[in-house]
């Protein structure tokens, strides 16, 4: 049987579809409404609330807790002070991607991680196997439900349940309380807007549920199913496990596996050269950067708009553009002489309905990284391939102000 | 001329089956020699109780090579591999473990017992299926001489090598512990758990003179995991009516390429002269000829029995000697009147869809094998239960059950008894551990067959009762199957050949041994001038 999140029973009354699916063995809504497109708007033009407790969470706490965690992230720990969250990656020996994930830090010595994948005995045998003896990891992700609240009206929702959310800057985070229970507030979100994270404990999720719910004004709260994230992410530019790239752990070759650098996450690691950081796979990461072996880049991808109509209307057909979004991979070729030259391919092709734009993320060789480059994407028309004109753009393809200034009620 | 045939099958099997029918599939008039009245060897299927089908002996498949089923087109002569998706694993105080085909789900199940297992199970479980990959192709050719000084041997042994070497350090190191360490050293490792490193223990023991802490148990550990169902490595099935059933496809296989099986066709000895072979003779004293005969029986009964050890090089007849079989396994199966009850669970049938694994502890495993050190039987048996109607409701009349057992430990040679006394002792001590975990179990017995090692020699001529034609260890796998440099499937003698689970790639109804030694009796054919 797959389990339940402490808010399904809140959130079961508006699956209007009746449709679940499974994460992490969780039942979980790929849509509340029919329309996916309205779920997506209310990201980008009011307030989506998403349920996201199926995530992996995991304390750690102790004097040792810093030292560690500088040990097992690829990012430095350091520069998240206590009241900020980072989002951050972690690396095996080789170098090679096996999460990323938002870690919390709540005070020096107790912190808060989301993970995709299970970490909790990894991260106790590393700490382990580096004699950290005043730190503990604790699997809590049965202790607390997360809810996400994002989109533009997010702040005006939280602001009067918890006035605290006026003073979070962009991925600060800070304990508070909604309804009189206590909670974790971050700044963060996958969908690249204005956005929340609340962590409430287990017993209190329905509280917290309904105090969301029941704010005086009308901001057309929309509960969101995982699709339209996962669209919204998209034009983030933020990278999906198991769709842009896979984890190194259960990777059975290295073609499945990526750096930080190679999947676009080089700023993480921008004061290499400065710091000391002893990190899992930093020997490798700066080996790889010392002989230049990085194998491809993560970047964006525009389809030629133009060309896109033209192939359908050349085969007869109306161009399909609503709810697009697709998660296997394309594809993508050179604009050279040589036929079928290949250039990596594309994941997550969305028609992102706000931008007006076909885009996807591109795993590209080095030499095609330049914004500007000229590719051609393999999509099929009438069940007929087809290659069309793509160009390499810079992520994220969408990034309001919003998203990181400071909010003002209005 | 009558009587005579281009090959000879001593022995009905699924080896001397598969062999057969790749012999005759390339245009040799081929023989298949049966002592029972029907074939299949330790792999059939017997209506012990009218509409009641019993799987005697081998009861799950897994580790049949795959391009066996392609090659004889066995999916058109009946073939069909239900899936087993569950694993139940009770355990003490109503405590269970109760795994499925999806690993999320398992993830939690796992979690509830453990949470760093949870994750420990998955890391393992992928090393395994990683390793399981690495050793397929080998599982599919015929291995390395390891003693020959002939160049093409020496390169083999060079590729071998070289391939191991290439692994991925992971794989590579988890390999060795499997050749190197006990299954509880290598489970200590990724887990804390009891029950569940219980679970995955067992199947370092079956069929094996060893406990999950003895060193061998690595192995047979590995052996277990080397098969597949559906491309899923390390996943086992349920053939149609038992692995009769399989061995039944295969018996219509062969027939269907023109050749012909002889039943109550006990074989006394191989006829050769001169170094060659040339025929058997019955029992009673019926010959029949052929320039190619292949024994698919154990090594014992291959190289002591129908041919005389004297006659053999001294290497060969002293690891033949030295080869042991230490059969430790026995059978009890029942027909039952309904589904066996866990309490807490009443009614479900889905955790009977697969295997059903009594041995809720480490240390019950290693109790129960030191019963067997001391030259008894376990008083608190391992037990991998199947309750196989449930798979194939053909199985058993509407709303009653078979349920197979393979029990553990029964050493062949008990101490202070014999099996003919203990039998019916033995059959109700399995019967009351079944009892304690499953109350009310006994209440449904109609029927109870019990199979000794004893039996399985007997009726299946496997020595000692070991199931896998001699025990998996180190020592006798791969390169020494079943002796160092005869590990090809060809003996001394000039067309003799063995094709027996005491041949690579061993135990387990691969079918691998049946199919190499086929294809080495064919390609030493081609090489032979033409009269």
């Amino acid at each position: 049987m797959p389990k339940k999140t402490p808010f399904h029973d809140c959130v079961a009354c508006f699956n209007e579809p009746q449709i679940w699916k499974h994460w992490s063995g969780y039942l979980v809504a790929p849509n509340y409404q029919y329309s996916i497109a309205a779920e997506y708007y209310a990201i980008r033009n009011s307030v989506a609330v998403l349920d996201t407790s199926p995530l992996f969470k995991y304390e750690i706490s102790g004097t040792d807790a810093e030292a560690f965690l500088q040990v097992a992230l690829a990012r430095d720990i350091r520069r998240c002070q206590p009241g900020q969250s980072q989002y951050t990656v972690w690396c095996n020996e080789n170098g090679f991607v096996l999460q990323d994930g938002v870690i919390i830090r709540l005070a020096d010595d107790r912190f808060l991680l989301t993970a995709a994948e299970p970490t909790l005995r990894y991260f106790r045998k590393l700490a382990t196997e580096r004699d950290f003896t005043k730190v503990q990891i604790n699997d809590v992700s049965q202790a607390y439900g997360i809810l996400a609240v994002q989109g533009p009206l997010s702040f005006d929702v939280l602001a009067p349940l918890a006035p605290h959310v006026s003073k979070l800057g962009f991925f600060d985070a800070c304990e508070s309380s909604i309804a009189e229970k206590p909670v974790v507030i971050s700044r963060t979100g996958f969908t690249g807007d204005l956005g929340y994270e609340i962590w409430c404990r287990t017993d209190d999720a329905g509280t917290v549920w309904d105090a969301i719910m029941k704010t005086d004004a009308d901001y057309g709260i929309t509960p969101i199913g995982t699709t339209a994230l996962k669209m919204a992410r998209v034009e983030a530019g933020l990278l999906l496990m198991g769709v842009d790239f896979e984890s190194a752990k259960f990777a059975w070759v290295d073609d499945q596996r990526a750096t930080p650098i190679e999947l676009g996450w080089g700023w993480m690691l921008r004061k290499l050269k400065t710091d000391d950081r002893p990190f899992v796979g930093r020997a490798a990461i700066e080996n790889k950067i010392a002989d230049k072996s990085g194998r491809f880049a993560t970047v964006g991808l525009e389809i030629n708009w133009k060309h896109y109509q033209q192939v359908h209307t050349e085969a007869g057909i109306s161009t399909p553009l609503h709810e697009l979004y697709f998660e296997q991979t394309f594809s993508l070729y050179k604009v050279s002489d040589t036929p079928y030259d290949y250039a990596g391919f594309a994941s997550s092709l969305l028609f992102s309905s706000l931008l007006k734009k076909i885009i996807a993320i591109g795993r590209v060789p080095i030499e095609c990284v330049k914004v500007g480059t000229e590719l051609e994407i393999e999509l099929s028309v009438i069940r007929k391939p087809v290659y069309v004109r793509a160009v390499v753009s810079k992520l994220p393809f969408f990034n309001p102000v919003r998203k990181t200034a400071m909010p003002e009620a209005t | 001329m009558k009587n005579q045939y281009d090959a000879i099958v001593i022995g009905g099997g699924h080896n001397g089956l598969v062999n057969a029918c790749y012999l005759a599939k390339a245009g040799l008039k081929t023989l298949v020699l049966e002592r029972r009245d029907l074939v299949g060897g330790a792999a059939i299927t017997e209506e012990l109780v009218p509409g009641f089908q019993f799987t005697t002996f081998s009861y799950a498949v897994s580790l049949l090579r795959p391009d066996i089923v392609q090659d004889l087109e066995l999916t058109r002569h009946g073939l069909m591999i239900l899936p087993m998706p569950n694993t139940f694993q009770p355990g003490f105080n109503g405590e269970y473990l109760f795994l499925g085909g999806n690993s999320d789900a398992n993830y939690h199940e796992i979690a509830r017992h453990n949470a760093a297992d949870a994750e420990g199970y998955k890391e393992l479980s992928h090393l395994i299926e990683r390793v399981s990959f690495a050793l397929q192709p080998w599982m599919d050719r015929v291995p390395p001489n390891p003693v020959s000084k002939h160049p093409s041997d020496i390169a083999e042994m060079e590729e071998f090598q070289q391939y191991m070497d290439a692994l991925e350090p992971k794989v590579k190191s988890l390999l060795e512990k499997f050749i190197n360490c006990s299954a509880a050293e290598i489970l200590d490792e990724y887990l804390e758990n009891d029950l569940v490193k219980a679970m995955i223990a067992s199947s370092g023991i079956i069929g094996s003179r060893c406990s999950p802490r003895s060193k061998e148990s690595g192995i047979v550990w590995l052996m277990h995991k080397l098969g597949q169902y559906d491309g899923v490595l390390g996943d086992w099935g349920f053939h149609k009516n038992g692995n009769g059933g399989l061995t039944q496809t295969l018996a219509k296989a062969f027939q269907s390429f023109g050749g012909e099986i002889r039943l109550n066709s006990a074989v006394r000895k191989v006829i050769y002269a001169d170094g060659a072979v040339s025929g058997v003779e019955l029992d009673d004293g019926v010959c029949f000829n052929a320039d190619k005969v292949v024994s698919a029986l154990d090594p014992r009964r291959t190289f002591q029995q129908l041919v005389d050890p004297a006659d053999l090089p001294n290497d060969l007849a002293a690891a033949i000697e030295d080869y042991k079989f230490n059969g430790t396994a026995a059978k009890v199966n029942f027909a039952l009147s309904g589904l066996p009850q866990f309490p807490g669970l009443e009614g479900r049938r889905d955790i009977f869809q697969g295997f059903v694994n009594i041995g809720p502890s480490i240390e019950y495993l290693e109790t129960a094998f030191a019963d067997c050190e001391n030259g008894t039987y376990s008083r608190n048996p391992f037990i991998d239960c199947c309750v196989q109607s449930v798979i194939d409701p053909s199985m058993a009349p509407p709303g009653k059950h078979v349920m197979s057992c393979f029990v553990m430990y029964a050493p062949y040679h008990l101490r202070d008894s014999d099996w003919a006394t203990e039998r019916e002792s033995f059959g109700d001590n399995t019967q009351a551990t079944l009892e304690e975990f499953f109350p009310g179990f006994s209440d449904l017995v109609i029927h109870r067959e019990v199979v000794t090692p004893q039996d399985i020699e007997n009726v299946t001529g496997l020595s000692e009762g070991n199931i896998f034609a001699g025990e998996l260890l180190s020592s006798q796998m791969f390169f020494n199957r079943p002796a160092p440099g005869w590990n090809q499937y060809r003996t001394p003698i000039e067309g003799y050949y063995q094709c027996g689970s005491g041949t690579h790639p061993g135990g387990c109804v691969t079918g691998g041994p049946g199919k190499l030694a086929a294809q080495q009796m064919l390609a030493d054919t081609a090489m032979r001038p033409a009269n």
